[in-house]
């Protein structure tokens, strides 16, 4: 995709807002200027850092996740045994939405950045697992052995051809999940804290009514998710060249 | 160079492909190894570069036991075992990458050898190869060939003794597979090799192998081996002796099925 196809298709989506807008002529849905207006005045401030504060939680659950994830799948891609043993729990526990432990989550870890987090961090956690650990396990016994024959060991084959195999699952879990991470973000900041966009968005637009803010908000989190997005594309083109060649 | 010493092995499943089996290759040696698909020739290679160990008996290579993938032996495969993520420099650096991984340990690596100036050591055979110009790019962008003489850069940068190749032109084609046929022989005689290459093509052993050893329907228990000493020799390919070689070779493997 080029850039101005992304631009074109911003202005496109600004247009048909723009003529809902008009049809609706309430309230609660303003034009995209006034959210624009509204957008760049509370940047720099009170919206500034809810979105820092929403983006740390976002940041901080991607580390987590990979820092967990990585290693745990790539151990049970080499081991049959212990995938046999352990996908069972997998299996069971990879299609429960995560979003309904947000009050078990708050009740355990009370208030503050962590429950946050670990909500994140548990829809990221097993969607990088199981994507590392079937990229691991897929990798062609031939080439395994081939690089075994130049005398590489367990470490040798972690460090030269798991681990580089591993990055694209990586990034591939994180694009797709990181939609779900963002919306579930939102859930999450709406309890138990002041702060976050969650929170933002949500005061604005059914405590104070100021609907041009709270699409701020809206803005604000959208803008968090395609930043995401686009540095993960951006990153997958950097570190894994080879994916792009003809 | 290599010994066999009442070699016995029997997959987990249970089929037994060799049982008991003696064999001997001396050093500078060029062998082909050769019968119908399921015989044990794969197998054969894998337990000689240690990547699959005896039922029972044993295998020296060297003068030592061989317990693990010994770090003199280089191997060469059909599907040529390149890491697809890597370009062809780092692909044909890799087994030196490995070996500054872990230093001369004498296990994964030679205990008189610390690598250095990589570069130097790689890019001599990329130039020899013909793949220098090719350097930055990655497998996906390269033909059948190009990937082989990868492959076999990384192999030689190694600077082995010991060659043991899987079918390693069956996916080429014929062109492609005569040149570097007569590489392999180039090499062989340049570097005073010894090679062993496992093949399902009469006629590829033919060329290739001084000594083929012909396998049957497993069990193996003796090693059939059959003489070819001009093998190697300036146009053999184009001589009558070759034919005659190839059709005799075929004889012995029907009667072999």
């Amino acid at each position: 995709m080029r850039r101005g196809q992304i631009l074109f298709a911003a202005v496109a989506i600004g247009v048909v807002w723009q003529l809902l807008a008009w049809i609706v002529r309430a309230p609660i849905l303003p034009g995209p200027l006034t959210v624009l207006q509204s957008f760049a005045l509370e940047i720099g401030g009170e919206l500034g850092g809810h979105f820092l504060a929403s983006l740390w939680r976002v940041v901080a659950s991607m580390a987590l996740s990979i820092a967990l994830a990585v290693p745990a799948g790539l151990v049970l891609g080499q081991s049959a045994r212990l995938n046999r043993l352990l996908s069972p729990v997998i299996y069971l526990l990879y299609p429960v939405p995560k979003v309904v432990l947000v009050p078990v989550v708050l009740l355990l870890l009370g208030i503050g950045d962590l429950p946050k987090i670990v909500i994140i961090f548990l829809i990221l956690f097993f969607q990088i697992l199981v994507l590392v650990r079937d990229q691991a396990a897929g990798l062609r016994p031939e080439l395994i052995q081939s690089v075994r024959s130049l005398g590489a060991g367990r470490r040798a084959l972690f460090r030269f051809v798991y681990l580089p195999a591993s990055l694209p699952a990586i990034l591939t879990a994180l694009r797709q999940s990181v939609g779900t991470a963002v919306a579930v973000l939102y859930v999450a900041e709406l309890f138990a804290t002041r702060l976050g966009l969650g929170y933002y968005i949500f005061l604005q637009g059914s405590t104070l009514f100021n609907y041009p803010k709270m699409y701020a908000g809206v803005l604000a989190m959208s803008l968090l998710g395609l930043g995401i997005y686009f540095t993960i594309d951006g990153l997958e083109r950097r570190i894994t060249p080879w994916q792009f060649v003809s | 160079m290599i010994e066999f010493r009442s070699v016995s092995f029997k997959y987990e499943q249970g089929q037994e492909v060799f049982a008991g089996f003696d064999w001997q290759v001396e050093a500078g040696e060029a062998w082909a190894i050769l019968g119908p698909s399921g015989c044990g020739k794969t197998t054969l290679l894998y337990l000689l570069a240690g990547l699959r160990s005896p039922t029972d008996g044993e295998i020296w290579v060297g003068g030592e036991r061989l317990i693990r993938p010994r770090p003199r032996t280089g191997l060469i495969l059909q599907t040529y075992g390149l890491l697809p993520w890597a370009t062809v420099h780092e692909n044909a650096s890799l087994g030196l990458h490995v070996r500054g991984f872990y230093g001369p340990d004498g296990k994964h690596a030679p205990a008189d050898e610390v690598v250095e100036h990589i570069h130097e050591r790689v890019d001599p055979w990329l130039e020899r190869l013909g793949l220098q110009a090719l350097a930055e790019q990655y497998p996906a962008q390269l033909s059948g060939g190009q990937r082989q003489r990868t492959a076999i850069a990384r192999t030689l940068a190694l600077n082995p003794d010991l060659l043991l190749m899987d079918e390693p032109f069956a996916s080429l084609d014929a062109p492609t597979r005569e040149s570097l046929q007569d590489l392999t022989l180039r090499l062989r005689t340049e570097r005073r090799l010894t090679t062993i290459i496992v093949t399902h093509a009469i006629e590829e052993a033919a060329l290739l192998g001084r000594k083929v050893l012909v396998l049957g329907t497993p069990p193996n228990r003796s090693p059939q081996v059959f003489d070819n000493p001009q093998a190697g020799e300036g146009n053999f390919r184009e001589q009558k002796t070759y034919l005659e070689v190839v059709s005799r070779l075929r004889r012995t493997l029907e009667g072999t099925a």
